[in-house]
């Protein structure tokens, strides 16, 4: 009914004019300055970042290396170092680190990106000290018996098999990566290729831990019921005593060549489920981006792929019912290269090729003609929001933080970040629409036998 | 901002199904934190965590129900309105309905579970008044529009597709499957391709008018919001609803009793497993201690003795793990392994000889003193954002404990002693009455399957 449609759009407006008014309030509450940073005399990065609603603490520490720091023929070296960090040193017997944090009414886990290595415990405020204690020891004093290198090492096959193995989209998403990167080693998986982790021994994790972990190559983060200057007394006491290792820090990756041509992944797999499509595109990540770059690109895939209300779901689910969903969105985190990505399932008997045509022109269309002033608004709103709603909970701060300057950038970068997105116009999403180029794309295409076979005449 | 990198990987993983079993117990020494229980004038109660260090404020609201009150024949309708109560309500059409979530920067989310039908409702203070109207009108007028109907039909089919090709997921569903047959906690939750597709709107319908209803509703509300204006607030968006739910009597039952183990066949390097037997009721006295004991077992450490005995010392997975999952008419406790295709037999029969060990046993005095020293001190941890907080008010609602478990969850975990969970673990665990379904490759080739 278009009576009822302008009427919706009326209201909508108004509400919109409401949230923007709060937007400004809530810049003082929640998106000012808050976090506090140091750097102790042998290197090491120290934020702090207080916020005192539950007497918990979460305690990080980011290492300035990942997987694509890996030696060519060691892919998985630096998610397995990270595995084994978990088996002791000279003071601490096998699994036992994760022991005591956990008597001790605590959670520890770890993670490994393309870029950074992470370790981290929430605890009770007053359990920080031992945890930095602890985390500090296994920054220098590792030790790793054989034979338990040999049962992590089948232990992270198993992990690679549930992750990839058995799961058609995820071996899609790792062949798409390895064609957009040619040359950077983005290209490689976190986890490893299943060949190269098989043959990983405890003297490659030793080569990495030593070449890479080092107190001036790590950030620690806390973030929680604390004040900055005792968290900086207690890294100094901890953290402070151990040597930089000047060596610790990575060399620049290998940099891609101009993107020349479109490529493309078609894999058929009976796990398959219903016809899938996938786009990528290659795109600057929020460290290397030109200002207000990466800030648009965000905007532009809210507009493009977020949610029910986004160009695409609007034309290809509801108007063209050639899709049953699709989703966009972009990933600048990364410190040397972003990622644009668009997924969309087929509707039930459309062919992945016609739905490629079809949104391939939603997305030509807003390559030329740009977005609307309303629709830029709207998408700026609701990040604005979602700022807010991630700085609720000690361990979303401390990883918007982590991820920001493990990521190159600063913490007036990521505190700025709201500021920065008002002051993207229009036009500077129309330009970010230029990296929606088919020369540097990468097309995925991912079903069942039955759907791959090509239609008969009739 | 700070989106997940594409890849990265955790050095441990649990299912989700274990983290929400686990979530019903996250007590803690949230000792600062006051819940209020607030009642509206028009009689609907709520529990309330006043915080107005952030402009923002989460409402988790469940009715008692789910998936259990799903028609017979029709399995998946409440999962289907869980998809579509943002597809317009009352004169507002369905890409009007969103347009106005978003421009209010409003979240709002449903999910059907077995027992029960959750929504979450995340707002900015300022916008307050206006997503609680929203709410209001998805919960009591929704239109479940033929057209918004097909759309969405059309994806929860193709998740349905996903789903049958993900090892888990069919594992999973196998299980309960063969556990329940017959009752409602052995239909598929969201529904099977032929279900789906004879849904229609009139069906969602009666369902809501059904099941959406006054007193069989419990709520729980965390951020920026006073008792007063929470209590009006809860009129705006309940009030339309019926006084009554009309419930359909579900009977009480236990899962079939084991052994037995199935294999449904997939071409797949890493073959899944989920193992389970009957578990404990909430209201069971000796919930707490079984509790206890399943961390112990494989409740969600490094130190479990399934991880240290699967994992750590054999390498044979990465991820195995155990819980209790106390439903409202019947409770399991079931947990999962994944492995190489001939790794299978072997851990199958490590986990049964954890299971045995501890049955005849017991955990250690050690043990169990490092059990309570985390559940207690980690209690905590569970109350660090809003929507933790929510979940957690809403988690004890729903399985009607009172609104001071939080203060007194702790000390009834320390109350109890090496006796007790012995005497819990004999009467709990049946390794030997197992129901295994596994999903994948035969490890003997050859061999006939079923």
């Amino acid at each position: 009914m278009p009576s009822n449609r302008f009427l919706a759009t009326a209201t909508a407006l108004l509400l919109m004019t409401a949230t923007a008014s709060l937007s400004a309030k809530t810049a003082q509450a929640a998106t000012g300055p808050r976090a506090v940073q140091y750097v102790l005399d042998n290197g090491m990065t120290v934020v702090v970042i207080p916020d005192h609603r539950a007497p918990v603490v979460q305690h990080m520490v980011w290492y300035r290396v990942g997987s694509s720091d890996e030696e060519r023929g060691k892919s998985g070296i630096a998610h397995f170092l990270e595995h084994l960090m978990f088996k002791g040193t000279e003071k601490l017997g096998p699994g036992q680190f994760s022991k005591i944090i956990a008597t001790n009414g605590g959670q520890d886990n770890a993670f490994t990106s393309n870029d950074s290595t992470a370790f981290f415990q929430a605890v009770a405020k007053d359990r920080l000290e031992l945890v930095m204690g602890m985390e500090a020891d296994r920054m220098v004093n590792l030790k790793l018996d054989v034979k338990q290198v040999e049962t992590e090492r089948k232990v992270i096959l198993e992990e690679r098999r549930s992750r990839v193995e058995n799961d058609p989209g995820a071996q899609l998403d790792e062949q798409m990566r390895a064609t957009m990167y040619q040359n950077h080693p983005y290209h490689m998986p976190v986890i490893g290729w299943f060949h190269e982790m098989a043959t990983l021994d405890r003297e490659d994790a030793f080569k990495y831990y030593h070449r890479y972990y080092a107190p001036n190559n790590a950030i620690l983060v806390v973030a929680g019921d604390v004040e900055a200057e005792d968290v900086l007394k207690l890294a100094k006491a901890s953290y402070g005593k151990l040597p930089a290792n000047p060596a610790a820090l990575r060399n620049p990756r290998p940099a891609e060549p101009p993107s020349v041509a479109a490529r493309r992944v078609e894999m058929v797999d009976e796990r398959a489920g219903q016809a899938t499509l996938v786009r990528q595109y290659l795109a600057p990540c929020y460290a290397k981006a030109k200002p207000r770059e990466a800030e648009a690109l965000d905007l532009l895939l809210k507009i493009l792929g977020g949610g029910s209300t986004s160009r695409l779901y609007k034309a290809l689910v509801v108007d063209q019912k050639v899709a049953s969903s699709i989703e966009g969105g972009y990933s600048g985190e990364a410190l040397d290269s972003g990622r644009i990505g668009l997924y969309g399932v087929a509707a039930d008997g459309v062919k992945l090729a016609d739905l490629e045509t079809a949104m391939d022109k939603v997305i030509n269309d807003v390559a030329k003609n740009g977005v609307t002033a309303k629709e830029l608004e709207l998408a700026r709103n609701q990040y604005m929001a979602s700022y807010i709603y991630e700085s609720d909970g000690i361990g979303a701060l401390a990883r918007r933080y982590g991820w920001g300057l493990v990521n190159g950038q600063s913490i007036a970068d990521i505190e700025q970040w709201p500021e920065r997105l008002k002051s993207v116009t229009a036009d500077d999403i129309k330009a970010a629409a230029a990296y929606l180029t088919p020369k540097a794309s990468v097309t995925g295409w991912l079903q069942s036998p039955a759907d791959a076979a090509p239609a008969k005449k009739s | 901002m700070t989106p997940l990198p594409s890849s990265f990987h955790l050095r441990r993983f649990f299912p989700a199904a274990a983290l929400a079993a686990s979530f019903l117990f996250s007590p803690g020494q949230a000792n600062a934190m006051k819940i209020q229980s607030v009642k509206s004038p028009g009689g609907i109660e709520a529990w309330l965590v006043e915080e107005h260090a952030l402009p923002l404020m989460t409402m988790q609201f469940g009715f008692k129900g789910g998936a259990s009150q799903d028609p017979d024949g029709k399995p998946g309708v409440a999962n289907f309105i869980s998809a579509m109560l943002d597809e317009g309500a009352g004169d507002i059409k369905s890409e009007a309905f969103q347009e106005q979530v978003e421009a209010l920067a409003a979240k709002m989310r449903f999910e059907a579970s077995r027992d029960g039908f959750t929504g979450t409702l995340q707002t900015l203070t300022v916008n307050r008044d206006k997503a609680a109207s929203l709410l209001g009108l998805a919960l009591s007028k929704p239109r479940f529009d033929a057209e918004a109907a097909d759309r969405i039909r059309g994806q929860l089919l193709a998740s349905i597709q996903f789903e049958s090709k993900e090892p888990e997921k069919v594992c999973e569903k196998a299980w309960f499957s063969t556990a329940y047959p017959g009752h409602p906690y052995g239909r598929p939750t969201h529904g099977t391709a032929e279900s789906m597709a004879a849904i229609v709107p009139a069906d969602l319908e009666a369902y809501r008018s059904r099941v959406f209803a006054r007193d069989n509703l419990k709520v729980a509300v965390v951020g920026d919001i006073d008792a007063a204006s929470l209590a009006a607030l809860l009129d705006q968006v309940f009030g339309g609803l019926p006084a009554k739910a009309h419930l359909t009597a579900v009977a009480t039952v236990e899962p079939k009793a084991g052994p037995t183990q199935t294999l449904i066949e997939m071409d797949i390097p890493q073959s899944v497993a989920t193992f389970g037997q009957a578990g404990m009721m909430r209201k069971d006295p000796d919930f707490i201690p079984a509790f206890i004991l399943n961390y112990i077992i494989g409740g969600g450490s490094f130190a479990s003795r399934l991880m240290e005995e699967v994992r750590e010392k054999r390498g044979l997975a990465y991820s195995v793990y155990s819980y209790l999952d106390p439903m409202q008419r019947s409770a399991v406790y079931m947990g999962g392994v994944a492995t190489k295709t001939d790794g299978m037999d072997k851990s199958l029969e490590v986990i049964r000889s954890v299971l045995t060990n501890v049955a005849s046993e017991g955990p250690s005095e050690q043990e169990l003193a490092e059990a309570k020293q985390y559940l207690t001190g980690s209690y905590a941890l569970n109350f660090t954002s809003s929507s933790a907080i929510s979940g957690q008010l809403l988690g004890l609602q729903m399985q009607d404990l009172p609104i001071d478990y939080v203060e007194t969850r702790n000390s009834k975990v320390s109350a109890v002693g090496i006796e007790d969970i012995r005497r819990v673990a004999k009467k709990l665990l049946r390794p030997e009455q197992l129901i295994v379904t596994v999903v994948g490759k035969s490890s003997k080739p050859g061999l006939a399957q079923n």
